[in-house]
């Protein structure tokens, strides 16, 4: 493919990027987000035991970090380029100083 | 304010060349614009820097110290609404967004005020928080746990300080007109900013203040 249909396709490339939601979608995930923040708080005053609690915790806010990102952030609809500069930088973080952390004794 | 609208209005009328979300036309190598592109390097070197706090309250948060450790003076129903507050300041602050990119200024200065508000309203019960916890005897320099605990929220209290500065030059921008649909992106980078700042709150709630 390659002249004006080539250009075309990446314009509707570029469109679809931008796509961004529309507001009845903000407020669903505002509506997500503080219902699971309701049930983090909620497990919080339940035993379910240590282990099980704190990992449904940690799940529930991967879900919320996710859906502020992908959403609010647009990283879910813009370039690829932006969610992998993003991406790079999280996961460098958390990998190093898990790292960092067990070399130290912690998490072992 | 009169003027300020029909500044927008014009924008919009005479941006229909830029796109339905105003300000993408970028001819760049990577097709955005590099304000953006900067903003999201910029935010993927604060998880190092709020990794890097993290991990060291993680590393004394268990330590035998003298004195209160922050764990044990924890108002968790307090810290929770202070979570909600910030949550949905996440919220208002998209629905700013999504005013600009129509050619709203009217509801764009109202979500940017809201949004500014409501994290005022986090960054006051930060203060009060920690009010509370130096009369219950944990200072900055009671253990390195406190210490630890202090730095990390305190480093996310001005991030979120520096987000309502940004708030309100925005909000200051739209009533003197200088905030039109085709500045549609200076909007969302600032939302970026403050998305990231509710993120990391995200993550501090859970791991410091939920589990124990």
């Amino acid at each position: 493919m390659s002249g004006p249909a080539a250009t075309e396709a990446q314009h509707v490339l570029h469109e679809e990027e931008h796509a961004h939601p529309t507001e009845g979608v903000y407020i669903r995930i505002a509506v997500i987000l503080a219902v699971l923040t309701a049930i983090e708080v909620g497990l919080y005053y339940t035993d379910f035991g240590e282990k099980l609690t704190n990992s449904v915790l940690l799940v529930l806010a991967a879900g919320k970090f996710v859906l502020v990102a992908g959403y609010f952030m647009h990283l879910k609809f813009d370039s690829r380029i932006l969610r992998r500069l993003f991406a790079t930088g999280f996961v460098l973080a958390v990998a190093v100083y898990i790292a960092y952390l067990m070399t130290l004794g912690i998490f072992v | 304010m009169a003027a300020a609208d029909a500044a927008v209005a014009d924008a919009a009328v005479g941006d229909a060349a830029v796109g339905e979300h105003g300000g993408h036309g970028h001819v760049t190598s990577t097709g955005m614009s590099n304000e953006k592109l900067a903003m999201w390097t910029f935010l993927g070197s604060e998880c190092l820097l709020f990794g890097a706090l993290i991990s060291t309250y993680f590393l004394y948060r268990h330590g035998k110290y003298e004195g209160i450790l922050p764990r044990e003076i924890y108002d968790i129903p307090f810290t929770s609404i202070s979570s909600f507050v910030l949550l949905m300041s996440s919220l208002t602050m998209v629905l700013a967004l999504a005013a600009i990119q129509r050619g709203d200024g009217r509801r764009l200065r109202v979500w940017l005020l809201a949004t500014a508000l409501l994290g005022a309203t986090f960054v006051a019960g930060q203060v009060y928080e920690f009010t509370s916890f130096i009369r219950e005897g944990m200072t900055i320099k009671t253990n390195p746990a406190a210490s630890a605990f202090y730095t990390l929220t305190g480093f996310h209290g001005v991030h979120v300080t520096l987000g309502i500065v940004m708030l309100l030059s925005l909000w200051n921008l739209s009533i003197r007109g200088k905030l039109p649909r085709e500045r549609s992106e200076v909007v969302e980078i600032a939302g970026l900013y403050w998305h990231f700042v509710d993120i990391v709150w995200i993550v501090i709630f859970t791991v410091i203040y939920l589990i124990p």
